[in-house]
């Protein structure tokens, strides 16, 4: 659908709530619009995590809320990426203590939310996402060695968001999701059916911004989905510190929205509810708010102590959960995966972590005049000052090191 | 016939924009031929309309912009020629229009926001200081952010407290803002439309006590020159004017300082001193080369500023001056501004503001004995 400039919309700002378009579309469901703005009573699980199917009773499906098992090619695919991404974290950990890098926010155990945001997506979607959130920036297609670039600090992002449809990795807490509405109201005003993916915490859910995010989604009714990996922990801080909800995904009804909880460590679960909601986005039935409950098995960063925290008991018994572990065993028994597949995939792992090994090992020589070129888009005087005294200072150096070397000849 | 809504043709833009000169023109034929008394109000919401135009990549939403047009009529009729897409109510949240503007322009628009006055657009701090000023930069330059965040600021109309604040040295302090007041009707139009075409994200500063400030002014000729591009290359961008020329001594202002300080300057000639007046117009960027030959011309400097004087824009210009005239100064150069205490009660405000007395005892104090 096209808008043209004065053409009054039958739902827009003006005409919200319950008795809307989000009417129309709930109706095909059966239910009520609470009963699917509602989360399902229970978090959406398929396989679990000793790797077994659940009978479909036991997934946390009920009316309005039933996701159907994705296909064998769609999860064969989802294994490839969980394996790579968990070799990339602990790559990039490793990096870090070698000093490659300056930090990482590593995903580890929170790989399948990571691998199942980008795989949800259509070539012409947006993702916004957080600085833990490398693993899936890469899955959506960026170079690794590029993601990596803002940690090992010679710029702050590595690759151009508009080519790969990724915004650059947030740190500001919350602020991305804003940025994710502003792409899909204009995607939507243009009568584009691009769907939008914004990523963020637990603790982030605090925020002023993920309120105001939410809120303007739903009142403009736009294609984007809110994907919180409720990682249980912002930094130190447990979730029982950051909301007194029922779970996070309740949140959702505040704002005219629906709302999933669904089980962050399997990959299966996750795509079946992500798919369903950028097919419920891409209709129009947008927004949508995901909250998937995973577990940072890591220290916030390597400049983190988590043992002042948190018991080691409870992470070894998020470990027994692990999402690799569990799709493999579950693609096993399947029979999707096999000896031959798990070692393709392994030799997949190893070369891209072979790339970052190599890719971050090298000193990338630094630009002092990069300094100045991106400031503005046309440049002020006072910067092309600067530049020249920088320009000047460095000459002089150069020549300073020239003569004192000439000198101890 | 409206266009449709399309990419922006430059910045983030893939597709080529539907732009609609004729459309521009049609609304050119509409307005009374020559100079008209105009106000900054007017040639502000003309500058909008003609853009909205010119460019259906611009968009206009913030707090009662729509029906209402705006606290301050701004953006009167906009909603109504344009449609709700084009021109909006959001809900009343500054960080969202903000941060939602930041999303449109990675995507392909010109959002022109409104925040509703100067205290009010702090909640879109964080947005403005972490990623309207930062995203080109962050990105290398692959992602260009035509925004422009309009704020009504300053004092001067009795207004009760966070109402009238001079908040540019924020935002001029903070590196890849772009930051412009207009002080001239003529101005408004002009800065405004320059504003909008930039690629850069402009922070734009409209003088609230001087939106019904009437100057005789052809906007039909304004958007003409504007849109022939008779402008290009000669724009408002980093170029300050003199106001008034004079030979004694330079005050230099901004926005609504510029005709107080016409003001004092009229009121010094009468005196037999005559005082150059300089309009600043962007702050950033700063127009270092005229403000500085004037001040080698003239050899004695007053700043004039509004806002508080500590840590100011108004203290920032005098070190720029002393750095650059140095040797041609016979007095130390002298700042009026506010002082350093909160925008005060409407009662107190004329004790706060710089006046035309304040300033000629400051340009008095100027060591003319030598």
């Amino acid at each position: 659908m096209t808008i043209s400039a004065n053409h009054t919309a039958p739902d827009t700002a003006r005409n919200t709530g319950p008795d809307n378009a989000l009417t129309e579309a709930v109706k095909k469901f059966g239910i009520t619009v609470e009963d699917y703005m509602l989360p399902a009573r229970h978090q959406i699980q398929m396989v679990d995590p000793e790797g077994r199917l659940k009978p479909e009773g036991e997934q946390g499906t009920q009316p309005g809320h039933e996701y159907p098992v994705p296909g064998d090619k769609e999860l064969l695919e989802a294994y490839e990426q969980l394996v790579v991404g968990r070799r990339v974290n602990d790559q990039n950990s490793a990096l870090v203590r070698q000093g490659r890098m300056a930090v990482y926010p590593s995903s580890h155990g929170q790989e399948a939310c990571q691998v199942a945001a980008a795989l949800c997506l259509g070539d012409g979607d947006w993702m916004f996402p957080t600085y833990r959130d490398a693993v899936a920036v890469m899955t959506r297609g960026v170079d690794p060695v590029q993601v990596m670039t803002i940690f090992r600090g010679d710029w702050h992002g590595g690759y151009d968001p508009l080519q790969y449809k990724v915004g650059i990795q947030s740190t500001p807490l919350t602020t991305q999701l804003l940025h994710a509405v502003g792409v899909a109201h204009a995607a939507k005003l243009r009568g584009e059916d691009t769907v939008v993916l914004a990523m963020c915490g637990d603790g982030a859910t605090s925020e002023g911004d993920f309120h105001e995010a939410l809120n303007f989604a739903a009142v403009f009714h736009l294609p984007v989905i809110f994907f919180v990996q409720n990682n249980k922990y912002a930094i130190s801080v447990p979730l029982a510190h950051q909301s007194a909800a029922p779970s996070l995904a309740h949140k959702a009804v505040g704002y005219g929205m629906a709302g999933e909880r669904v089980d962050g460590n399997d990959v299966v679960a996750l795509l079946a509810v992500l798919d369903r909601a950028v097919a419920l986005c891409r209709d129009g039935s947008g927004p949508l708010l995901v909250e998937a409950n995973t577990y940072r098995m890591q220290a916030h960063t390597n400049a983190d102590d988590d043992t002042r925290y948190r018991e080691s008991a409870e992470v070894a018994e998020w470990r027994a959960k692990d999402p690799v572990n569990r799709m493999r065993t579950y693609l096993t028994g399947r029979g999707i995966l096999d000896d031959d597949g798990e070692a393709r995939i392994r030799a997949k792992a190893e070369a891209v972590a072979a790339q970052l090994r190599e890719g971050l090992g090298e000193d990338v020589p630094v630009d002092p005049q990069e300094l100045f070129r991106h400031v503005f888009a046309v440049q002020t005087p006072q910067l092309k000052e600067q530049s020249a005294f920088l320009a000047d200072e460095l000459a002089r150096d150069a020549a300073s090191d020239s003569d004192s070397k000439e000198a101890g000849k | 016939m409206s266009p449709t809504i399309t990419t922006s043709s430059e910045a983030n833009g893939n597709v080529s924009a539907a732009t609609a000169r004729a459309a521009a023109s049609a609304a050119a034929s509409a307005d009374a031929a020559g100079p008209q008394p105009v106000t900054m109000a007017k040639a502000l919401n003309t500058a909008l309309a003609d853009a909205m135009h010119a460019d259906s990549s611009v968009l206009v939403f913030g707090e009662d912009v729509g029906l209402l047009g705006g606290v301050f009529r701004i953006t009167d009729g906009l909603t109504a020629t344009f449609g709700e897409q084009r021109c909006f109510d959001t809900p009343l949240a500054e960080s969202g229009i903000v941060g939602m503007a930041v999303g449109m322009a990675i995507n392909g628009m010109r959002p022109v926001i409104e925040m509703q006055f100067d205290a009010f657009a702090y909640p879109a701090f964080e947005q403005i200081v972490s990623h309207v000023a930062k995203m080109h930069n962050r990105t290398r330059g692959a992602v260009k952010l035509p925004l422009v965040i309009r704020i009504p600021y300053g004092g001067g109309i009795g207004g009760v407290e966070h109402h009238c604040d001079s908040s540019e040295a924020y935002y001029a302090h903070t590196a890849g803002l772009k930051v412009y007041t207009p002080a001239t009707v003529a101005d408004g139009y002009r800065m405004l439309r320059e504003a909008i075409d930039s690629d850069d994200p402009v922070v734009f500063m409209e003088p609230k006590k001087m939106y019904w400030t009437k100057d005789s002014v052809d906007l039909g000729e304004l958007r003409r020159l504007h849109e022939e591009g008779t402008t290009a290359g000669e724009g408002s961008e980093g170029r300050a004017a003199v106001a008034r020329p004079g030979t004694d001594a330079t005050l230099i202002a901004y926005g609504p300082s510029v005709p107080t300080a016409l003001a004092a300057a009229e009121a010094a000639a009468l005196e037999g001193r005559s005082l150059e007046v300089i309009d600043v117009r962007t702050i950033v960027p700063f127009d270092d080369e005229t403000v500085a030959a004037s001040v080698r011309k003239t050899g004695r400097a007053v700043v004039i500023a509004e806002a508080h004087g500590f840590a100011s824009v108004s203290s920032e210009i005098v070190a720029r001056v002393q750095e650059r005239c140095f040797h041609h100064l016979a007095a130390p150069i002298r700042r009026v501004t506010g002082f350093d205490v909160p925008y005060p009660a409407p009662k107190l405000e004329k004790y706060y503001l710089p006046g035309v007395d304040r300033i000629l005892d400051a340009v008095d104090d100027l060591q003319w004995e030598d």
